[in-house]
């Protein structure tokens, strides 16, 4: 069985707050959920399938009741935890839901206030005696696959730097982008160092915020008035040391969720006309595009620069919203946004300045947890149809 | 470099009990399967690789060489290189390179085992050889 073409993204809705004092994480959740179903022109009552990960406040029952789902209706609930990839993951167990018949109109929410709010935190495995003293984070967890990219590769902090001039130039256009500022290889190189080699502009912006979605079956969606996008391919795959055995730090498991995804749908990276990359780090969106396919190994750092990535001058479109490192990166979990802006492209609907011309065919991508200690990884392929 | 900082006593479990004890006596145990022949690290009692269960203690040589590190500057308890190393048994952790210049900190270079005081057992780090 294959997932090609039996879902169809019909309702989307990214929050504008990037800072939310006022407001609860079940709130947001709520706002996000109510913007997605009137996107799709469809009302709660029509929800039979719910998603929600780790940012969902007491988890999955406790946000059914308190959104208010019809739990008359509600017939199918998937609450798949893999940090920022989370929601990647679910709109490929939405498809699956959605073509066994075990529900046909799906919600997925993610919200939460990182910067106004406490973080639940971040769980630990059988790993945590023999780890946790040692400081593991973000920046340095990735800092340290970068390190070991350009002793092997020789990648440079210039190339790396590409990739948030990249995102800047999209921000501009983004109203609601946390930082709008157009800025230059030398503004990252001069930015403070964070943990070596990632200076602060090599890292992603902190937001409260969030975003939503609504998957459905082709028969709904071609009811419904929003152009018309579907998944026909979709991975998944998680990668650890495993005992310490051949350790490499210069590849993630975007190596086998994206050619899972490349194979379901028929297509090749070299047909993608957008990509939303995760981009948590520079690293991060350099390494995925490598192991996406979109160029060899060892040659991510060639294949960013100069304006590569950039809507309009290079040849592969990366995050017109401005992705994570300069818009928007709700609790810390990017993979919600990085489908939001690909249905947007696909539907015309990006802004004019960085719309991609005949966006008839897009990848969504993403990683969750800690990309130099362990983590899940998860690819989308999306069409216009 | 911060002289004083302070570390949680590991929890331990069944499992990894003999490892922390032996860690007592200043001796770094890795496992290693008896089935496939393969070291491992953390300590498991079944083979990662495998999935045998006769896996047995073994003592490391608590030498090892850096494969990646990244220098943190940004933190509350001071800087700090928090690193992976490859112990010459075979297998890479997650560690810290420790009571060192940390600029001079480098892929490649040899490093032996260090143990840090907590309240329970001491922690392995690591510092240059």
């Amino acid at each position: 069985m294959t997932i090609k073409g039996k879902a169809y993204i019909a309702g989307i809705y990214e929050h504008p707050t990037r800072h939310a004092p006022d407001k609860s994480t079940a709130q947001l959740h709520a706002e996000v959920a109510k913007g997605a179903i009137e996107d799709a022109g469809l009302t709660k009552d029509d929800i039979d399938g719910y998603f929600c990960a780790g940012d969902a406040p007491g988890g999955l029952w406790p946000m059914v009741d308190y959104l208010g789902l019809n739990t008359k209706k509600l017939r199918h609930v998937d609450s798949t935890e893999t940090g920022g990839c989370s929601y990647l993951i679910h709109l490929g167990h939405a498809a699956e839901a959605i073509a066994a018949g075990k529900c046909s109109v799906a919600l997925v929410t993610l919200a939460g206030k990182p910067r106004t709010g406490p973080m639940p935190p971040r769980a630990s495995g059988a790993e945590a005696d023999f780890e946790l003293a040692y400081g593991a984070t973000t920046h340095n967890a990735y800092g340290m696959c970068a390190m070991r990219h350009m002793h092997d590769y020789g990648t440079t902090s210039e190339q790396l730097a590409w990739i948030k001039v990249a995102a800047s130039h999209h921000a501009q256009y983004n109203p609601h982008a946390m930082l709008k500022e157009v800025v230059t290889v030398e503004d990252v190189l001069n930015s403070p160092m964070i943990s070596e080699p990632l200076h602060r502009m090599d890292c992603c912006v902190v937001t409260d915020g969030g975003g939503a979605m609504i998957v459905t079956t082709p028969e709904i969606a071609k009811s419904l008035k929003k152009p018309l996008v579907r998944l026909i391919g979709h991975g998944e795959a998680a990668k650890g040391p495993r005992g310490g055995k051949d350790l490499d730090l210069t590849y993630s498991a975007g190596v086998w969720s994206g050619p899972r995804a490349f194979e379901e749908a028929g297509v090749t990276p070299k047909d993608i006309k957008y990509a939303s990359i995760y981009d948590s780090f520079t690293i991060t969106v350099l390494m995925q595009l490598e192991d996406l396919g979109f160029c060899k190994k060892g040659e991510g750092g060639k294949f960013v620069a100069d304006g590569n990535l950039i809507s309009g001058v290079g040849k592969l479109p990366f995050n017109t919203d401005g992705g994570g490192l300069c818009s928007n990166h709700p609790v810390n979990r990017g993979g919600m946004t990085k489908i939001l802006e690909a249905v947007r492209q696909l539907r015309g609907e990006a802004h004019p300045k960085v719309q991609v011309k005949n966006c008839d065919l897009a990848i969504a991508h993403g990683t969750g947890g800690l990309l130099g200690v362990r983590h899940a990884a998860s690819t989308c392929i999306l069409e216009r149809a | 470099m911060s002289e004083a900082k302070k570390y949680n006593a590991p929890v331990t479990n069944p499992e990894t009990a003999p490892f922390w004890e032996a860690a007592k006596a200043g001796k770094f145990m890795i496992k290693r399967c008896t089935t496939c022949g393969e070291a491992h690290y953390f300590p498991r009692a079944i083979c990662p690789f495998c999935f045998s269960d006769k896996t047995v203690w073994e003592e490391s040589s608590g030498e090892a060489t850096v494969y990646t590190f990244s220098l943190m500057r940004k933190s509350p308890t001071g800087p700090y290189a928090i690193a992976y190393v490859t112990l010459k048994e075979g297998p890479s952790l997650q560690t810290n390179i420790v009571d060192c210049d940390l600029e001079t900190v480098k892929i490649g270079q040899k490093v032996k085992v260090v143990w840090k005081p907590t309240d329970g057992a001491p922690l392995p780090f690591f510092t240059p050889a």
